[in-house]
């Protein structure tokens, strides 16, 4: 054990499990600090673009449900800056307009196509028949079929509690928003409510689509699932967006 | 200077001191004096097991 | 403090432990047991929603057997909880014998670890089921969970780093330090991806305090790095004591082994961004994480070549022990996993393979062919010493069950490379007049044959993960299959099973 003359060496390290552990910490905290808090703290991370604003409450029920179900697991909602991506779903993703997402659905596989940008591309109408048997209207398509929550109600009373939730961790609900949030639940799928209080719902939620979207009397599953792809990539207007980035391929 | 040009400018010198880093890393296991450390140290798997139970 | 309890003359130099040196090896038991029990159920799963793939009537129309809810039982369930008992397993086992060393809080803490833990992956697959999920790939189980696998990960960090510090050994064996920072590492992964704030203490819905972009770089730093140290660091442990045990053997270069460390553990944190190339990240963000996934290439070529090179001298050991085949054949396959992820975190190249099932075959070569063979190895290790038998039932039938498995990866990854690369050109296909030339579902038919290749190489594998169990039941039984013996080359003495 001549060596040990040295002082401090490497054997210091190895016989001092706590010194090796600390170490250890510092090697692997270097990268992830570096990388993820300037996300924070650089203003430039998140675009300025008008328009993006949270889900109404119908709307962050179907996100729930985009979730629960695994979604993300085959779309992704991110199109990148190719010249065929643009042709084929729209402009390329901008940071901000997934900005409320908690957590963001990017996905990273595209069994199914990219859904950034899937809202108003098709009826509602479509969009109930394809979740309730994807190959009636695609036969190719490999998707799983949503039948059953076509009729299902919607268990959403707690939908103030999510708001307020949300608004501590970052999601910018206002009081009129929260204290409106469960009648605005049943509001979004009823076109022929009193047209003041659709008036009203509207200037809380711009661009929001109110349809019954099942034709169901209730408020089900689907008709928030619908609500929420309809309104994906709806929200910037891309004519008045100057695009930094020059599309490549 | 504010956090985020701080951030920015030492994000240009991370070749450097990455090259440092592996430099010491290297200068330390290639030590001539730790190798007869590092031999014994291969050889802990190949000791006896002991008793067990 | 740790160095008080050495008796450094007593372990340098000697080759002789002591009388009272007792490990712990019924929760080890324990653990390969779960692990074995793990892994098939977690092939099954995947070759399940692999033939939904390619035929979706298999998802029955119900909501419990969906893809989406399926998805994640087996990913958790090949990851964490096969891969996870493998962990605990032989990272129980090998510090106790490289520290000389009883299990650190005795036979109660090591016993919690494996009860709470199992039940933890029961608890989690079922909540996937019943649709309670946080939404982010390989990190699901909601806030609940997430505390409950907290207190079961710190109490594993205890009893690790105590045996560790009460060791009767001077020097920490690397094997160990590999350990420790997949424990350390993960723990810290796991806190930080899962900073949520539930929306009542009776549910299980929460919501996270990152979002959108953020969200993004923060689930990828937490992604890649559970491939980098508990796929990689944890398994690399396994690979830097049970490759020189098999071979009889010390490790190639122990120099090397150091630095395959310190500059693996310090680059691979770099590298998650390389799963948002061309998204809304930041573009200096997306140039550190490729840049860092690049230079990876080196430190993990420095530990394949340090594992297969422990058999420098006795390679015909690959011929007549297939139990050590198992696990230099998983150094090669992590070899070229490792050369292949550097590769597809170029730009260039991710503009094409990301989203396509290029990166499914990726993430296969080096889950079944490194992280599930190198276990196998290690499994096939453990049992007759665990079980107190002379040998395994049959090493024909390891062999039988390497050759299966071998063939059916081939068949999984160059199915995905074949239907990834294609339906990335697909995609970005135009005709001579300039429209893209093919609608996406299209490309989605254009992959059937690919996915039921990809679902037989899968049943391959799960073909050989049964021999392996009917194999392990008859050493443990104590049986000894009448066989034809291997018979090593003439001027080496025969190498025992165990």
């Amino acid at each position: 054990m001549a060596e040990e003359k040295k002082g401090f060496s490497h054997d210091t390290i190895e016989r001092n499990t706590l010194l090796l552990i600390v170490l250890i910490l510092i090697t692997v905290s270097i990268g992830g600090l570096v990388q993820i808090v300037p996300l924070f703290t650089i203003e430039s991370t998140i675009e300025k673009v008008d328009g993006v604003r949270p889900y109404t409450p119908l709307e962050m029920a179907g996100f729930n449900i985009y979730i629960r179900e695994g979604c993300y697991n085959c779309h992704s909602q991110q199109i990148r800056p190719f010249r065929d991506e643009v042709e084929r779903y729209g402009h390329y993703s901008l940071a901000a307009e997934s900005m409320y997402d908690k957590p963001f659905q990017w996905s990273s596989k595209r069994t199914g196509p990219d859904l950034a940008r899937v809202g108003g591309k098709y009826s509602n109408d479509w969009q109930v028949a394809h979740l309730v048997n994807p190959r009636a209207v695609v036969p190719e398509s490999i998707m799983p079929g949503y039948a059953w929550m076509k009729d299902r109600p919607l268990k959403f009373d707690d939908v103030a509690d999510h708001f307020k939730t949300l608004k501590v961790v970052g999601v910018p609900y206002s009081d009129d928003q929260i204290a409106n949030a469960k009648a605005d639940l049943a509001l979004q799928k009823n076109p022929d409510a009193d047209s003041k209080a659709l008036a009203a719902f509207q200037k809380r939620y711009p661009k929001a689509v109110v349809a019954n979207f099942t034709g169901n009397k209730d408020v089900t599953e689907m008709d928030a699932l619908v609500a929420y792809l309809q309104v994906l990539g709806t929200l910037v207007d891309f004519t008045k967006y100057q695009s930094p980035k020059q599309l490549q391929q | 200077m504010d956090l985020d040009s701080i951030t920015i400018a030492l994000r240009s010198f991370w070749t450097v001191w990455l090259a440092l880093l592996f430099t010491g890393i290297i200068v330390y296991a290639m030590w001539p004096g730790n190798r007869g450390k590092f031999d014994r140290a291969a050889q802990i798997p190949l000791k006896e097991d002991g008793q067990e139970f | 403090m740790a160095s008080a309890t050495l008796t450094p003359g007593a372990a340098l130099g000697s080759q002789r432990v002591s009388e009272d040196v007792r490990y712990y090896e019924d929760v080890i038991r324990l653990f390969v047991i779960a692990a074995v029990f793990w892994g098939v159920i977690g092939f099954l799963a995947g070759v399940f929603i692999a033939l939904q793939l390619a035929f979706p009537a298999l998802n029955l129309g119900l909501e419990w057997t969906s893809f989406g809810r399926l998805r994640p039982v087996h990913t958790s369930a090949v990851i964490f909880a096969f891969g996870g008992n493998v962990l605990f397993a032989t990272s129980l086992y090998s510090v106790q014998r490289t520290s000389r060393q009883f299990l650190f809080g005795g036979e109660g803490l090591s016993k919690f670890i494996f009860w709470n833990y199992n039940i933890f992956i029961v608890l989690a697959a079922l909540s996937y089921v019943l649709g309670f999920s946080q939404g982010k790939e390989y990190a699901e189980p909601e806030w609940i969970l997430d505390l409950y696998l907290t207190v079961i990960w710190v109490i594993y960090a205890v009893v690790f780093v105590g045996t560790v510090m009460t060791r009767r050994e001077s020097h920490i064996y690397v094997a160990n330090w590999f350990f420790m920072a997949f424990i350390l590492t993960v723990a810290v992964l796991h806190l930080g991806n899962n900073v949520n704030l539930p929306v009542s203490l009776f549910g299980m819905k929460s919501y996270t305090f990152v979002s959108g972009v953020q969200s993004a770089m923060v689930q990828w730093w937490y992604g890649h790095n559970a491939v980098g140290f508990f796929l990689t660091a944890g398994f690399l442990g396994i690979m830097y004591y049970f490759v020189p045990k098999r071979a009889e053997r010390p490790v190639y270069s122990y120099r090397l082994s150091i630095v395959h460390f310190w500059t693996l553990i310090f680059l691979y944190i770099w590298a998650g961004p390389h799963h948002l190339h061309y998204t809304a990240l930041p573009d200096w963000a997306q140039t550190l994480g490729m840049t860092f996934s690049v230079m990876l290439w080196m430190p993990s070529w420095g530990g394949m070549i340090n594992g297969i090179m422990t058999l420098s001298g006795a390679w015909d050991k690959l011929r007549t022990d297939p139990v050590l085949r198992f696990m230099v054949a998983s150094v090669a396959f992590y070899g070229m996993s490792t050369f292949e992820g550097p590769l597809m975190s170029v730009k260039a190249v991710n503009a094409l393979s990301h989203y396509t099932d290029w990166t499914v075959g990726h993430v296969h070569s080096g889950a079944l062919g490194w992280v599930a063979f190198i276990s196998f190895g290690a499994i096939y290790f453990l049992v007759p010493v665990l079980w107190k038998r002379q040998q395994l039932y049959s090493l024909r039938l390891v062999s039988l069950h390497f050759w299966t498995a071998t063939i059916g990866i081939v068949l999984y990854i160059t199915a995905m490379w074949v239907s990834g690369i294609m339906q990335g050109l697909m995609w970005r296909a135009y005709d001579n007049l300039g429209f893209l030339q093919y609608s996406f579902v299209e490309t989605v038919a254009a992959m059937h044959p690919f996915y039921v290749i990809r679902a037989m190489g899968g049943l391959l594998f799960v073909a050989g993960a049964l021999i392996m169990v009917y194999n392990l039941w008859r050493t443990a039984k104590g049986d000894v299959r009448i066989e034809k013996p291997y018979v090593s080359a003439p001027h080496k003495t025969a190498v025992g099973a165990a």
